[in-house]
């Protein structure tokens, strides 16, 4: 038999950082509210109540979709999708059928330092559903209890092509493409909460054969790792079957990660009928060419342009450019760290490092931290230039970002700027000689280590402010060996 | 229309019907599609597709949040709740 080749593509759901609702004032942000106290006539789908389309949603979409490279049309409407659960007051979803706000475009991505391209179907605008409680076992209990606070929050729908080719692809193209809304300033990103969540669509197929095979959903999966993991079992159970001659059934299957495995809501969800129909109550869109000008031209540069650029111009390595893009205002503030006058490798290396440790520890973001570029920049060039070591540099680092001191002013401050003043240094050579004559026999003998309590002697005599390598390269000097 | 069509519509509905009103829609439905069918026969080469005939395009609010109704306001016609959540029978 032909090797089996998976054939993968997902559907990726983003709740949009809007302040209000997809179609009413209630707002978007639900979590910790109490209990169905964020709603009203719309999105309780009270008789009468008619939905008004938020604008800052479409503009959003329109952004993503530029993003990806995907064509805007000129003309766009919103559909219904009928179906009941209690989640969903109306009875419908007002999502987009045939003619969404956009087609056609595609997402980079990269796998084991390979960049690869996965074609996007669409991005479209629709609304979420509430949230369900289940007293005790969901299989058990009689009832459910149903929290309306989420119904209506905008929700876009990335849909990807099935150009995946196996499951380790699938966490880096959700990576990709949350670093893409998150640079965006659309979504949030975070998959344990649910703001992002993503769909996989999973067939086998022999490898060089054109046509799909049966096509089985899989849904559930709320980190990178439960998605290849879901993907790596569900591809593994498909084989199997086909392997031992069975079918493939048509049918969605949830991943349980209790189970580790992936399992049939068949009976839960039967194949459905959605009978979408055109939203009455809401006109549609023209999307004007001005507005997908303007829309493209307020862009941020994207995650791989940027990296790419930002290797390019500095001398940084490709780990750090990694780190100093995880998010745009990460770049943002390198980039006026080094603008301020730093050397761009020792900034890097300050905020990736001491900076970013301070920074996850109190829970705040670079920007928002109180020690300014300009401040890392001055201790960064201060301790280039020798003024200051690395350790005392470090140590009022972290006292600025407590304070909201300079960091450099400290220095000045404290008296803390390190030695260079060439009697000051030999006094200390002088004191450290004649306390650790040994060290200094052995060195002069030729024991390269010898050196080390050498230095540290000066250190100490100097509380931390005799220059090191200064005191190493004057110690060399004096006991400079008979032949050098 | 044939009984299992209406049966699979009757069931996309929730709604639990007899065997004789399952009988009696089929009739009606029928009837009602065969009415329907006759706009296939309708030329519309020349016209486009059509989803409102209002006349009005880009109706859009402001990104703007409006108060919302009381939890109690939300829940005053529900039948069932607990704990401030509507309590409803579960998808088995
Ligand atoms: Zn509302």
């Amino acid at each position: 038999m032909a090797e089996l080749e998976p054939v993968i593509g997902l559907e990726v759901h983003a709740q949009l950082l809007t302040k209000s609702k997809m179609f009413c004032g209630c707002r978007a942000e639900y979590l910790g509210l109490p209990p169905n106290s964020n709603t009203c006539p719309t999105c309780l789908g009270l008789p009468g109540a008619l939905p008004v389309i938020n604008r800052a949603a479409v503009e959003m979409t329109i952004r993503t979709a530029l993003a990806l490279a995907c064509r805007i049309p000129e003309f766009s409407k919103f559909d219904r999708k009928n179906y009941f659960y209690p989640d969903l007051p109306k009875g419908y979803q007002i999502s987009q059928f045939d003619l969404p706000l956009s087609l056609a475009g595609q997402l980079e991505f990269e796998v084991d330092g390979q960049r690869r391209a996965c074609g996007i179907t669409r991005v479209h605008l629709e609304e979420d559903a509430g949230t369900l409680h289940h007293a005790g076992e969901i299989h058990t209990s009689n009832f459910s209890l149903v929290d309306l606070n989420r119904a209506g929050v905008p929700l876009m729908e990335v849909v990807g092509e099935p150009d995946l080719r196996s499951p380790r692809e699938a966490p880096q193209y959700l990576r990709a493409l949350r670093q893409l809304l998150i640079y965006l300033g659309v979504n949030d990103g975070n998959m344990e909460q649910g703001s992002l969540r993503c769909d996989a669509n999973v067939s086998l197929r022999p490898r060089g054969q054109r046509e799909m095979g049966v096509k089985v959903e899989v849904k559930n999966m709320n980190s990178f790792r439960s998605l290849e993991a879901a993907l790596t079992y569900e591809v593994g159970r498909q084989t199997d079957l086909i392997q031992r001659g069975m079918t493939i059934v048509q049918e969605t299957r949830g991943w349980s990660e209790l189970e580790q495995a992936t399992v049939s809501q068949r009976g839960k969800e039967e194949a459905q009928d959605y009978r979408y129909f055109p939203e009455p109550d809401l006109p549609p869109l023209k999307v004007g060419r001005e507005l997908v000008e303007q829309l493209k031209a307020g862009l941020p540069e994207p995650p791989m342009r940027l990296r790419d650029r930002l290797l390019d111009q500095y001398e940084i390595s490709a780990e750090q450019v990694l780190v100093l893009t995880e998010r745009p205002q990460d770049a943002a503030y390198f980039e006026a760290v080094v603008a301020a006058g730093a050397p761009p490798r020792a900034a890097a290396n300050w905020q990736a490092g001491p900076l970013q440790a301070l920074c996850k520890a109190a829970r705040v973001e670079v920007e928002r931290c109180s020690i300014s570029a300009g401040e890392l920049a001055d201790l960064v060039r201060m301790v280039e230039a020798g003024e200051v070591s690395g350790s005392t540099a470090r140590e009022l680092l972290a006292e600025a970002f407590e304070s909201g001191a300079s960091p450099a002013a400290l220095v000045t401050e404290r008296g803390l700027a390190q030695v260079s003043d060439a009697a000051q240094m030999d006094a200390w050579v002088d004191d450290a000689l004649r306390q650790l004559p040994k060290a200094a026999a052995d060195f002069q003998a030729g024991a390269e280590r010898a050196l080390g309590p050498l230095v540290g002697a000066i250190r100490k005599a100097s509380g931390n402010r005799a220059n090191p390598d200064l005191a190493a390269r004057l110690l060399r000097e004096r006991l400079a060996r008979p032949g050098e | 229309m044939d009984l299992a069509q209406v049966e699979h519509l009757s069931r996309l509905a929730r709604l639990g019907l007899s065997p004789e009103e399952l009988q009696t829609l089929l009739g009606q439905l029928t009837a009602i599609v065969a009415a329907v069918d006759k706009l296939q026969e309708a030329d519309v080469s020349s016209v486009d597709p059509t989803a409102q005939v209002g006349g009005l395009y880009d109706v859009m609010r402001a990104d703007e949040v409006a108060p919302s109704l009381e939890a109690e306001q939300a829940l005053a016609n529900a039948p069932r709740k607990e704990a401030g959540l509507l309590r409803v029978p579960a998808i088995q």
